[in-house]
């Protein structure tokens, strides 16, 4: 069967060792978590995981299996095959080296990406997107010259209810 | 009303009908022991907590009731890690008190201090540390639920000392919890697909495990297979969930089932897992295992279906409402099985009977294990509770010891836990002091928890150990003989106490059995004695248990020992 990335929606209750108790059982049972969304939703008892995992559908129902055992998870959702949106958010530090500054500044202007802190030394950018959007602004910004980057777990929203 | 922490422990375990709490004090714990010794709470001082764990896992595998263990922090605490991760394997319902250093001191690596819910968390069905008092009498309530609810489990509650002795409002009659059973809804179109699959099934077989002697559902799973005389297997865990006395009772499957029982599941259309996991130790190679079946599992734990094996119709569910529904739904629908198609099958699984039966050779003047076994299962007429160790012994209480009703065979079949089955006979006893509580042992496995002897004895808990001691660890030597060209490395045991002195030491009659026609004598005195007893059984050495699938091979597939290997 096919591996592909899966984007996995859990709700939780909000406590101490909830997300030790993920990571926990999936790293127990010899799975792998590329990435990692944790908040509290508008409730602050309640917590939303968003995470993203690799495999085939039958490795992700052994996954949801497992979280589903957990006591205080209370949802899980696969959001990968519903209607739904993804993001990324990544915060770029650009050094403007006297090399590179013009370059830069062209580059921001023609790819409209918003700077949200601009020095005489260096600027930031914040870029949002799905996967294929933020991979394809790394490949632009990697010839500027990336001085620093962080870069967030996918988040998504269901848009199936 | 405002209680301390301690006063509100001991309530909550009235409030959950608490009847024998297993323990071991300690300085985090010595406020609970305070109050303790106010209380009319029955406690069993164990001599090793994982000797607590173990004999509250065999109270509460004996009675369905929840078992209860309370023991101090750090070591106290990791000491019952081994007997927590036992019955988290075998999905029995445990409540496991520790203590732990005051919430300002946890993390500074005090004096006793263990991170127990960090260390437990893969092996509990789920865990708590009480941070606040306001919080203690719903943990302790949720804890209850938890562990009996659903697929049960044991759950650790983490007592900090300052939490224990602060105080606060207890009102029990307003305690929220949240609710862990999921809603069960009567899947109507798999009924009608089982009915079809059984309507089309020339060889149905069912396979029943631990979930319908925890589901409390022998009865109707006895009731289904008599009724549409479908022969039965079950798993380690399963025996005593259809009478093994029945003649459509096959035995054990597995790597040391029964060859007709193999055999069976090798062979037959339809197979009908009725709470079960699909342990490797049950299936040998999965491609192979009843590969001309249709299968069908009905669990209450979804993430235990397609897990190992992939079924074609699995059904989630509690055991009991499930057959219950069946039963009904197969009534209305008028099932009936075509009895000449039926016994065709019945037919050849005699065969199979008949061609090789369970069988060992009991003659000359060494006593064979699985004798003393027979001459225990006919002195007691099975009326009895046994535990086990694990091994050699284990296999063969399994195999030549019929189990009759749930919840009489109490051993580690998950984890194979040795050191288990002492401790566990003094939990049985504790709740059924009337009936014959015997721990048939090995001389490896004894030794594990022997210090319970002490217990035993001072609480005149009157277990009786059956030890069948052939002075090897002898499952790994007999894996030793068959793939390892007889290289005995380290399971040799000559070197061990003289198991009757020792038993008299700790105030436990001992009693020594060397010569086949001494075993039913001394069975008999030692079950007589209203005593605890040691019975040393000196046994052929180097006896194998078979059938034995070997490791990777198929389960039809078995070597039979001094029998030819027969596909």
């Amino acid at each position: 069967m096919e591996k592909k990335e899966h984007i996995i929606s859990i709700l939780v209750h909000n406590k101490p060792d909830v997300l030790a108790r993920i990571a926990g059982i999936l790293g127990g049972k010899g799975y792998n978590i590329e990435s990692l969304c944790v908040n509290a939703t508008t409730q602050y008892e309640v917590s939303k995981i968003v995470m993203t995992t690799i495999g085939n559908k039958e490795t992700i129902n052994r996954i949801e299996g497992q979280l589903r055992r957990l006591v205080d998870v209370i949802q899980v959702d696969d959001l990968t095959n519903v209607e739904s949106i993804h993001r990324e958010l990544i915060l770029v530090r650009l050094n403007l080296t006297a090399d590179k500054k013009e370059q830069i500044k062209k580059a921001v202007d023609t790819n409209k990406w918003k700077v949200i802190v601009s020095a005489d030394a260096y600027i930031v950018l914040e870029l949002t997107g799905d996967k294929s959007q933020i991979d394809f602004a790394l490949a632009r910004l990697e010839p500027l010259g990336i001085a620093d980057i962080t870069r967030t777990g996918v988040v998504a929203l269901d848009l199936d209810d | 009303m405002k209680l301390k922490g301690t006063e509100i422990l001991l309530k909550a375990l009235e409030a959950e009908n608490v009847e024998i709490i297993f323990g071991y004090p300690g300085g985090a714990v010595l406020d609970i022991y305070d109050q303790l010794y106010k209380s009319n709470m029955n406690h069993i001082l164990v001599r090793h907590e994982q000797g607590a764990v173990h004999a509250a896992d065999g109270y509460a595998r004996s009675t369905g009731k929840v078992g209860v263990c309370l023991v101090t922090s750090g070591p106290g605490a990791t000491n019952t890690v081994t007997g927590i991760a036992t019955a988290n394997m075998d999905s029995i319902p445990l409540v496991v008190f520790t203590g732990q250093v005051p919430t300002g001191l946890i993390g500074n690596d005090a004096f006793q201090e263990c991170d127990i819910t960090g260390i437990t968390r893969p092996c509990t069905k789920h865990n708590f540390l009480v941070r606040n008092i306001e919080d203690l009498a719903a943990t302790i309530k949720e804890a209850f639920h938890i562990a009996r609810s659903g697929r049960p489990g044991p759950v650790l509650v983490d007592l900090p000392k300052n939490v224990m002795a602060a105080s606060t409002e207890y009102d029990p009659a307003n305690i929220k919890i949240r609710n862990q059973e999921s809603p069960y809804r009567p899947a109507f179109k798999k009924m009608a697909n089982l009915q079809e699959m059984l309507t089309t099934a020339n060889k149905p077989l069912i396979m029943t495990g631990g979930g319908v002697i925890l589901g409390k559902a022998s009865a109707l799973l006895t009731e289904m297979a008599r009724k549409y005389q479908i022969p039965v297997t079950g798993t380690l865990m399963g025996l005593g969930s259809f009478p093994g006395t029945d003649p459509l009772w096959l035995g054990m499957l597995g790597m040391h089932g029964t060859y007709y029982a193999n055999m069976a599941v090798s062979h037959c259309d339809l197979l009908i897992a009725v709470g079960v996991r699909f342990d490797d130790r049950v299936t040998g190679t999965i491609e192979t295992f009843a590969a001309k079946a249709k299968i069908v599992h009905i669990d209450i734990d979804p993430s235990s279906i397609n897990k190992n094996v992939a079924v074609d119709l699995p059904i989630v569910g509690d055991t009991k409402a499930v057959l219950k529904d069946l039963l009904k739904y197969f009534e209305e629908h008028n099932f009936t099985y075509i009895a000449a198609e039926r016994q065709e099958w019945l037919n050849a699984i005699a065969d199979w009977k008949e061609k090789v039966p369970l069988t060992y050779c009991q003659n000359g003047k060494v006593i064979k294990p699985q004798f003393v076994i027979e001459t225990l299962y006919k002195l007691t007429k099975g009326d009895a509770i046994i535990t086990t160790e694990v091994g050699q012994h284990q296999m063969w209480t399994a195999q030549f010891f019929p189990f009759d009703k749930p919840n009489t065979l109490v051993t580690s079949g998950g984890l194979g836990t040795m050191g288990f089955g002492f401790p566990a006979a003094i939990g049985v006893k504790c709740a059924f002091p009337d009936k014959h509580v015997v721990d048939i042992a090995g001389d490896g496995s004894i030794q594990m928890n022997i210090q319970e002897l002490a217990t035993a004895a001072q609480y005149k808990i009157n277990v009786k150990i059956v030890l069948l001691n052939n002075e090897f660890l002898g499952m790994p030597r007999q894996w030793q003989e068959l793939f390892y060209e007889k290289r005995y490395s380290h399971t040799d045991m000559t070197y061990a106490p003289d198991f009757v002195k020792l038993a008299e030491a700790y105030g436990v009659v001992g009693l020594r059995v060397t010569k086949p026609e001494e075993v039913e004598p001394t069975l008999k005195q030692g079950l007589a004695l209203d005593k605890p007893v040691l019975m040393d059984f000196r046994v052929s050495r180097e006896e194998c248990v078979y059938p034995m699938v070997h490791p990777g091979d198929s389960i039809s597939n078995m070597s039979l020992g001094s029998r030819e290997m027969i596909n």
